[in-house]
């Protein structure tokens, strides 16, 4: 459950103050699919950003599964953005010197999981997104498709129950991308919180709620019947 | 983060920045072996020199003429301005104190010395038959100068092997005569090769007879006695005992220098430690060069790996892991670093200690030690910046690819 409560998020840009964030009030419930548009600059991007905790709100409450999180210091939002939140970029954003196994053990790695542990989840991940044959290839080995679904093998990998996607099909082709939205959308019928910020109409018309920004502003939110 | 984890991902990221890398184990290398094979030297000459000290004998008591307060370094510097000379008598006396084993008086002159048309100029001992054991000595050939009393003086000499080998090329020196100076001598015996005697190569030398040395050289006073203790817990008695016989035999005038070995030695020790310390403090500059190198080139690291940073924080990092991630690759840089700077430095010594065989080469267990540490420490300080700079980065940024 997402409840931001009058956020915003405030930039100086020289003598200029940039609204990207302003006053934006949303509420998204647990296993709802939404996307997310807007002309450039109208801050979708902020907007995940400040909903994955990687930007604080300059002002306004934001909570998450029902606790308030503008209080919490960096080490308990790294705490909290490790275990419930998975980010999916445009540009995939994989180590390139370490291959799709250990990239989806990263996050593992990190939160000091043990080596079996970590290699029983990550076999089932890769394998969930077709990519077992590619485990041992470095992401320069992969084709934009492959590189998205181990991004996403990574994301979901700590089984969070939010995925944050940022133009996750972007850099892909039609069918890589038709490919990667399939293996998100599958996600969320098994009941992750599925985000995604695109410029792509058909994309975005996959999605159940559609939410507008400009200027830092939601201008509609609207929601539309199951895809098909 | 495991431990194992974390040298992991560190390592992993070195290998993959290969040049780099090998750059900066280069550095740190250098620095390193610097330390060691400069400490090596100091050490090795001290080592050399304690080594030529003791080989003389740690009960070993030298008297020269003059009064200095200045112990080590040759004692015959000091001889310069003599007030009493030094007799034959004075040395024949010191026998009479208990606990002293022997003495050899000693008087050095250079003078040409001749067989047939063959004639060199070699340094020419004054001594006697004691000389032998209290030197260490071995004879090639024939035998040393017969024992007897001080006064003696006798026409026999012994040669030092090269001297031999020079002015009798056929090789039949023993029973030949020689001339030194203006005299004849008959040779009874040739040096071997081995014994030691600081200042001098010992193939290099003739001995003759204390007496006839100092005919042959007009001068009425010793160069220096040298006296061996019966056992080693006697020596400062002795040396009190020599003191004041003298002073009594020179009309209560303290003007001779008694001194001994180990305190010559300790004055050695002490020069040559100053000196390692110094090559020591030389090369750990280096070190320090290197570890600025490591900050250098780790900052070039974090901007270059900026979003990476940025998505480390996206997928749950804290701070303090970005922290020890960049921390662990300074330090195992510099550790390797060190670990190959130790092996170059081992290297360099061996090498050094095959061209020069005389030279005991082995750096101070505390350089070695001492050059790891710094090593690795500057791994930390200077890791430690760049590193923080990393765990500072905010992630939003960061992920952007801007700085």
């Amino acid at each position: 459950m997402i409840e931001l409560r009058d956020s915003s998020r405030h930039f100086q840009v020289g003598e200029q103050l940039v609204k990207a964030l302003d006053s934006v009030s949303l509420s998204i419930g647990d296993g709802e699919y939404v996307s997310i548009m807007g002309p450039s600059g109208s801050g979708k991007s902020t907007l995940l950003n400040v909903i994955g905790l990687l930007d604080r709100p300059s002002g306004g409450q934001y909570l998450l599964d029902g606790r308030e999180t503008t209080s919490l210091d960096d080490d308990e939002l790294a705490h909290v953005r490790a275990h419930k939140i998975g980010f999916i970029f445009q540009s995939f954003h994989l180590v390139p010197r370490l291959t799709a196994f250990e990239n989806v053990e990263l996050p593992m790695v990190l939160a000091s999981l043990l080596p079996a542990e970590r290699r029983r989840r990550a076999e089932a991940m890769l394998a969930s997104l077709n990519l077992m044959d590619r485990a041992h290839h470095r992401p320069d080995q992969l084709s934009g498709g492959q590189r998205q679904r181990v991004a996403i093998a990574r994301a979901m990998v700590m089984e969070p129950t939010v995925l944050l996607a940022d133009e996750p099909t972007g850099n892909l082709d039609h069918v890589s991308g038709a490919e990667v939205l399939a293996a998100l959308e599958s996600l969320n019928a098994r009941g992750i919180t599925l985000l995604v910020v695109t410029h792509d109409d058909e994309v975005a018309a996959r999605a159940r709620r559609h939410v507008r920004m400009r200027d830092g502003r939601i201008v509609t939110d609207e929601r539309s019947g199951p895809p098909g | 983060m495991r431990f194992a984890d974390l040298l992991h991902l560190a390592s992993e990221s070195l290998v993959r920045a290969r040049l780099r890398s090998v750059m900066m184990l280069v550095a740190m290398a250098i620095g390193v072996a610097a330390v060691v094979v400069l400490t090596s030297l100091g050490e090795g000459a001290r080592r050399y020199v304690t080594g030529e000290f003791q080989a003389l004998g740690a009960d070993l008591l030298i008297v020269f003429p003059g009064r200095s307060e200045t112990t080590g370094a040759q004692p015959g510097m000091f001889a310069g301005e003599t007030p009493r000379d030094l007799t034959l008598d004075d040395a024949r006396s010191l026998l009479r104190i208990p606990g002293v084993q022997r003495i050899a008086p000693l008087v050095i002159g250079s003078v040409p010395v001749s067989a047939g048309e063959l004639s060199r100029e070699v340094p020419v001992i004054g001594t006697t038959s004691e000389f032998l054991v209290v030197r260490s000595l071995k004879m090639a050939q024939g035998s040393f100068l017969p024992a007897g009393d001080l006064d003696r003086d006798m026409a026999v000499c012994v040669l030092g092997s090269k001297v031999s080998s020079e002015l009798f090329p056929r090789g039949q020196s023993l029973g030949a005569t020689v001339r030194i100076g203006e005299r004849r001598f008959r040779v009874i015996g040739v040096l071997g090769d081995a014994g030691r005697s600081i200042g001098f190569d010992l193939q290099e030398i003739v001995v003759i007879p204390v007496s006839s040395a100092m005919q042959l050289f007009n001068i009425g006073s010793l160069f220096r006695i040298m006296i061996t203790a019966r056992e080693r817990d006697a020596m400062p008695r002795i040396q009190q005992a020599v003191r004041a016989q003298l002073a009594e035999r020179h009309q209560g005038e303290e003007d001779v220098t008694v001194v001994t070995q180990d305190a010559v030695l300790a004055t050695f020790n002490r020069i040559f430690t100053a000196l390692t310390l110094t090559l020591a403090g030389i090369a750990s500059i280096s070190l320090g060069v290197a570890g600025i190198l490591i900050m250098n080139v780790m900052l070039v690291a974090v901007s270059q790996r900026t979003s990476e940073v940025g998505l480390m924080k996206a997928l749950g990092a804290r701070g303090r892991q970005i922290t020890a991630l960049f921390l662990a690759e300074a330090v195992l840089l510099s550790l390797v670093g060190a670990c190959c700077g130790l092996a170059v430095g081992y290297a360099a010594d061996w090498v050094i200690g095959r061209v020069y065989p005389a030279l005991p080469l082995a750096p101070p267990v505390w350089a070695v030690v001492l050059a790891v540490l710094i090593a690795v420490a500057s791994g930390v300080i200077f890791g430690l910046l760049p590193a923080r700079r990393a765990a500072r980065l905010d992630p939003v940024v960061a992920l952007a690819g801007r700085r």
